[in-house]
């Protein structure tokens, strides 16, 4: 481990400790929050007892679901439109703005025209997630040498397989960073429509749980999507590490 | 008897400006006939269409007059069958293994298993990759490299071999190392060679026929045999009709570069 994660570890872990004892001292009272070690030990409650399964199968479902639609619309929209140069002009100023848009205003919208159900949020998820594909998409095919375009028609590959086979590979790391992208904004897509209007899912559950004043649960819960977020983006890292050491002197 | 392989009739490259009257006439018209199994070297000045050249014998782009053809068939902007291409710059797949890479073409062609197999095995064996057939490209060197993108071109057994300046980005022993190995590929092989270059002493040792040509738009200037017999090697450098062949060279090229660079008198 280098000096620069030690560092980073010694703050949060700083961070955590006068959290504790701020709460244990009375100086953050407890309808506030809780100690942290009452957070996790509250978590490994509540997890046990399986009262969130429920919640947390629909929320990955959703999340998975928006998530996948947005990378495979994304790759293939990008590579639709990667050539033709007047589509790019006009799209990529909207692209460039895209995330200004207080996506959530249009929530009522969607539920008047998906009704209660998990359509709003997977879309909600999707429309988030689905640009940051597109744009990474666009920057990794931009980076595909020329030579290798050359090649692919040496080969004698058509439009399909050059993109299969040539383009996207070569794109490879790029895609990977839009993934990442795509999960982090599916998920905030889909947790934030839970909590505005939904029946179901963590974000639901965090909601009703403030509303009621049950910290017991709603830390727990909080913590529980740090950790899933935070396993999902380092996995992800790990894959992009593993290609880029395949493509740099070593 | 010589058989014609490859032959170039009144072939002009003309890219389209913005507005009319701003066409750039990049190459020709240029006839030139390569005969089977030649080693010919193409030399001119920087911008005068050598790589232009290399696109239309490929097939990767389409000559704005005149006709190309390969084995009597006129090449028209396909890739035609039984011409390999090396490229100047690294056109490995670095997402593949060494020999993934040169496997690659023979997957495209549909090739059988064994016979793949035999033939990677034998490039691997021919290019000296034997211990890095399990190697990504970015850990080998830039010679390495370019010998991965030869074998991945001659497993196809391709009849015309063309080669943009293809040791470009080496230093110079390893030049005459790849040329020696070149050279060696040229016979085992039987294929014609077409090599597009800029560096003079590297077609004076590798070609038996080097085409001089003038600077934009690209013109035949003159036709330099070098008489070397086929058993050839880099140490031919020491030879003292070496010395002539790229003086001569030298002679009709000088002017023509210093027109490249935008000068026309040379200033002593």
């Amino acid at each position: 481990m280098n000096r620069a994660a030690r560092y980073r570890i010694l703050l949060v872990a700083a961070a955590i400790v006068l959290i504790e004892l701020l709460c244990r001292a009375g100086v953050i009272d407890r309808l506030t929050m809780q100690p942290p070690s009452e957070m996790v030990r509250d978590l490994v409650v509540l997890l046990a007892s399986g009262s969130m399964n429920g919640a947390m199968l629909k929320t990955l479902t959703n999340v998975a679901i928006a998530c996948v639609l947005a990378v495979a619309a994304g790759i293939a929209f990008g590579v639709m439109i990667h050539g033709h140069r007047a589509v790019r002009n006009g799209l990529e100023p909207l692209f460039a703005t895209y995330y200004a848009i207080p996506i959530y205003a249009f929530y009522p919208l969607l539920i008047i025209l998906f009704g209660l159900g998990d359509a709003p949020q997977i879309l909600i998820g999707f429309m988030l997630a689905v640009v940051a594909m597109i744009v990474n998409t666009l920057n990794g095919l931009d980076r595909v040498p020329r030579v290798l375009m050359k090649t692919a028609r040496i080969y004698r590959l058509g439009p399909v397989a050059t993109a299969r086979k040539i383009t996207l590979p070569s794109a490879a790391p790029y895609l990977l960073t839009g993934v990442k992208f795509a999960v982090a904004y599916a998920f905030i897509g889909v947790i934030g429509a839970e909590f505005i209007m939904s029946r179901t899912g963590i974000g639901y559950e965090i909601s009703f749980a403030y509303n009621n004043f049950d910290n017991k649960t709603m830390y727990p819960l909080i913590i529980l999507i740090l950790i899933i977020s935070i396993l999902i983006n380092s996995t992800l890292s790990r894959w992009e590490a593993l290609l880029m050491q395949r493509r740099s002197r070593t | 008897m010589p058989v014609t392989h490859l032959s170039l009739r009144n072939v002009t490259r003309i890219y389209a400006g913005a507005a009319p009257g701003h066409d750039l006439h990049a190459l020709g018209p240029i006839d030139l006939d390569l005969e089977k199994g030649e080693f010919f070297a193409v030399v001119g000045p920087s911008g005068c269409g050598k790589s232009t050249l290399l696109d239309l014998i490929a097939g990767l782009s389409l000559a704005s007059e005149g006709t190309i053809e390969f084995e009597g068939r006129p090449i028209e902007g396909a890739v035609p069958a039984g011409i390999g291409v090396v490229f100047q710059e690294d056109a490995c797949f670095p997402w593949l293994t060494v020999a993934d890479n040169i496997a690659f073409g023979m997957r495209q062609a549909g090739l059988g298993a064994e016979e793949s197999q035999r033939r990677l095995d034998h490039a691997l064996d021919l290019m000296g990759l034997g211990d890095f057939s399990g190697a990504y490209p970015a850990q080998l060197s830039g010679g390495m490299r370019q010998r991965v993108c030869i074998a991945r071109t001659l497993v196809l057994q391709p009849r015309l071999i063309l080669l943009d300046e293809p040791f470009g980005a080496l230093d110079q022993q390893t030049r005459l190392l790849m040329g020696d190995e070149l050279l060696r590929l040229w016979r085992d092989t039987g294929a014609t060679v077409l090599l597009i270059t800029h560096a003079l002493d590297e077609a004076a040792m590798l070609a038996d026929r080097i085409v001089v040509m003038s600077a934009r738009p690209g013109r035949v200037l003159e036709i330099v045999n070098t008489g070397w017999p086929r058993d050839r090697d880099s140490r031919i450098v020491a030879d003292s009709a070496f010395g002539d062949i790229t003086g001569r060279l030298w002679r009709s090229l000088r002017g023509e570069s210093l027109k490249a660079l935008g000068r026309t008198r040379v200033t002593e």
